[in-house]
């Protein structure tokens, strides 16, 4: 069997078991075709997450451990173009937010200028700590006030500062932006230091942007949500009411309510679908080119690279900014599918680390191995709980009913996800650790 | 007067739970620091061992609780500490060896440990959730309270109380004593010493006959305790949840990493960096101010300079102030 042969087939598995997952309730399948597609469209964004971070790792050797941050950067772009403008809130603090947020900027940046351009000693402290003690607070003189009555506007459905009303789409490319925004900035500061530092870098700002993310009312509403963001696809709802649309469904012989989800939910698939094989393209132009061959030479040997002319700071520099900006767009089409923002349930261990067992298991280098692992490790985050609790009843059937430990047994079935997923890291690692798909 | 109710107040609401916070994020750090500077690698499953030690000695406080056994105005949890210390050798003696080890003899690169200790973070995850659950777990019991905010007033007839808890205390004296043994183990023992030079010089140590398999069973063990009785302070000073001791990973590391990686003495000097800075930048000064300031001066908003829920961007920015400033820390550590 050629290795083709081996990797279409591994495609084909993963295709195989979501048409299951849809087609019969055998063991852990649940037999309904609303699940296939959710279990689909999540695997298709977390693909496209771990291109992203394919790109970082298998491409440059970057280790970031800060996805979650950019996936939420990209949640809260989709908030930020998408929901309808508040005037009310521009006219009253908004402006004064921004202006805020400029005056912070220029605090940091007159700050950094201090560092470069002042000679050193007790002098430049001095000026340096003055100028970020007066910068801080005027920055909330400013700020403090303005968001207090941007908050006071229908704090019940509003009470930020709202969006631009543009097409929701158009937040895709602008999740990416803003991740790549903030990959730079970090970047600037972490890259070039020792590889550890990174990671531990990463993690903290991602970190911070969910901190921010929850606290902020102003911007996104904190832990309160928005909910009911606008969608690409039209509600199910209308479709039911929607004559033409109920009789094409009995002619498919299906009935309007669960055609309509299936529709919907295709429809978002079909969208994801092309995002995915267009970044998909890139990328595999990207490896092929100069430029990756270039990469991976700094990555296989950063001293030769270095000694080759190559300018491995802004290197790594250009390609953190380019794999974090891949999981703010997917970030964005997340918050989309989900149609509401809900800064309380990002976690690292799902949002971080999860792309990361996906990356190695699907080979890290190859962005068709990034794909299939992002399908596959998705697929079976979602089925190891069914499965545990399978595995739980056939553990525990000989048990006595009513037994004390049977009942913990069966109930912590479903924290087995965690254990799973780094059992699976930990074999991948130790017995092939080039991945499913390898790098050629 | 004013001033001595201002000091009161600092005491009672910026030092006490500064130092118990920081003698915690300390011991933390230790562990970190220690596997970093004889294994070389970043670990990120810290917080979880550190969870898994607490669990375990929850567990056992459980069982000496429901058969009476309790250590008076003392937490049981410290008759249970001894058996979690124990358990927790005994699973990271058992990672070492199925896990670390393998590694180890193929020379991997340290990122590839550290991506390892990912794989060994989720599983120590789901195992402690797999048998605790992921809730709030309190197992604090004894005496509350060392000195009560009531009696305090009382005994000093100032308007400003001081609550210590029983559980700062116990926090800052076994810190103490754990960081006094091992600096003497570190510095006095055979052990103790080859560790040092392993740590230092690799190869050197190796060719004076330091049997680096040792080296390296002692470190994890020491690392367990460590890390046990971190989780188990941390526990008891604020409540045992699977999710936060995940979450002291950033703390902690900041910690080892602003005193310089692989430093002893700068583990612990950081972790009381980021412990102060921590909770001095969050807390609301109004109260301290009213009563240390003139009249006149008196603020009016609570002048707490960033809200609470971001200590992490704190400890955040120390770590990449003194990165971008002081590369190996601030006590000179390793940088591989």
């Amino acid at each position: 069997m050629t290795e083709t042969m081996k990797h279409t087939l591994l495609f084909v598995f993963v295709g195989v078991m979501i048409l299951a997952e849809g087609m019969t309730d055998f063991l852990f399948f649940s037999g309904s075709w609303n699940s296939a597609l959710v279990i689909l469209n999540m695997g298709l964004i977390s693909a496209i997450m771990a291109i992203g971070v394919n790109i970082q790792w298998g491409f440059a050797g970057l280790f970031n451990v800060g996805i979650m941050g950019f996936t939420a950067l990209g949640g809260l772009a989709v908030v930020l173009v998408s929901t309808p403008v508040i005037p009310a809130a521009w006219s009253s603090g908004g402006v004064s937010i921004v202006m805020a947020l400029v005056m912070g900027a220029l605090t940091v940046v007159s700050a950094v200028m201090i560092t470069k351009f002042m000679p050193g000693g007790k002098l430049r402290t001095v000026v340096l700590l003055a100028v970020l003690i007066v910068g801080f607070f005027v920055y909330r003189a400013i700020f403090d006030p303005a968001v207090g009555s941007v908050e006071a506007i229908n704090p019940a459905l509003q009470g930020n500062i709202g969006g631009l009303g543009l097409p929701v789409l158009l937040a895709w490319p602008a999740g990416g932006l803003l991740a790549a925004g903030a990959a730079w900035l970090i970047g600037k500061t972490a890259l070039g230091l020792r590889s550890d530092y990174l990671a531990i870098a990463t993690l903290g700002i991602a970190e911070i942007i969910i901190a921010v993310l929850k606290n902020e009312d102003w911007l996104s509403r904190g832990v309160k949500n928005v909910v009911g963001l606008p969608r690409p696809l039209p509600y199910e709802v209308d479709l039911q009411s929607d004559p033409s649309f109920v009789e094409r469904a009995a002619s498919w012989g299906m009935d309007p309510v669960t055609a309509s989800t299936v529709y919907v939910k295709a429809g978002y698939a079909l969208m994801f679908t092309v995002v995915l094989l267009a970044l998909l393209w890139m990328a595999q132009m990207a490896l092929k080119s100069p430029w990756g061959r270039m990469m991976r030479a700094i990555r296989d040997n950063e001293v030769a690279a270095e000694a080759m002319g190559k300018d491995v700071t802004r290197r790594h520099l250009q390609i953190f900014v380019l794999g974090s900006a891949i999981c703010g767009i997917a970030g964005a089409m997340m918050t989309t599918l989900d149609s509401q923002m809900t800064p309380g349930t990002y976690n690292p261990l799902r949002f971080t680390f999860l792309i990361w067992v996906m990356v190695i298991v699907g080979g890290s280098g190859n962005n068709f191995g990034a794909v299939l692992g992002g399908m596959l490790i998705w697929f079976f985050w979602i089925k190891v709980e069914p499965m545990g609790i399978l595995l739980m009843e056939l553990v525990t059937s000989g048990m006595a009913e009513g037994s004390a430990l049977k009942a913990h047994l069966l109930e912590s079935a479903s924290h087995m996800r965690l254990f799973t997923m780094g059992l699976i890291l930990l074999l991948v690692l130790r017995f092939s650790p080039r991945g499913l798909i390898p790098e050629k | 007067m004013d001033l001595l109710n201002a000091l009161v107040a600092l005491t009672n609401f910026v030092v006490v739970p500064g130092l118990a916070y920081g003698s915690q994020l300390a011991l933390g750090a230790l562990g970190v620091t220690l596997i970093y500077g004889i294994l070389r690698f970043s670990n990120f499953a810290h917080g979880d061992t550190m969870a898994f030690g607490a669990m375990v000695t929850i567990l056992i406080t459980w069982a000496f609780q429901s058969m009476g056994i309790s250590a008076g105005p003392l937490p049981t949890a410290l008759l249970a500490l001894p058996f979690g210390i124990l358990g927790t050798i005994g699973l990271a003696l058992l990672t070492d060896r199925t896990v670390y080890r393998f590694y180890r003899q193929q020379k991997a690169k340290p990122v590839i440990f550290v991506m390892v200790s990912l794989g060994v973070m989720f599983m120590m995850n789901g195992i402690v959730r797999f048998i605790i659950g992921p809730g709030d777990q309190r197992f604090a019991d004894g005496e509350r309270f060392i000195i009560k905010a009531r009696t305090f007033k009382q005994m000093t007839g100032l308007d400003e109380g001081l609550a210590i808890k029983t559980t700062q205390g116990i926090t800052v004296i076994t810190a103490i004593i754990v960081v006094a043994v091992l600096f003497w183990f570190l510095n006095k023992t055979r052990t103790g010493k080859s560790m040092r030079a392993y740590s230092d010089n690799e190869d050197l140590a190796l060719l004076s006959g330091i049997n680096p398999e040792r080296v390296v069973m002692y470190t994890w063990m020491i690392v367990a305790a460590l890390a046990t009785i971190a989780g188990v302070l941390y526990g008891l000073d604020k409540s045992f949840k699977p999710f936060t001791y995940f979450q002291l990973l950033l703390p902690i590391f900041a910690s080892a990493i602003v005193g310089g990686l692989g430093n002893p003495i700068g583990a612990i000097a950081g972790g009381f960096i980021i412990a102060f800075s921590e909770v001095t930048i969050t807390y609301a000064w109004k109260k301290v101010l009213t009563y240390g300031l003139p009249d006149s001066l008196a603020p009016d908003g609570l002048v707490q300079l960033l809200s609470t829920d971001y200590k992490f961007a704190v400890s955040f920015a120390i770590l990449i102030v003194v990165l971008l400033f002081k590369p190996t820390g601030l006590f000179k550590g390793k940088a591989v």
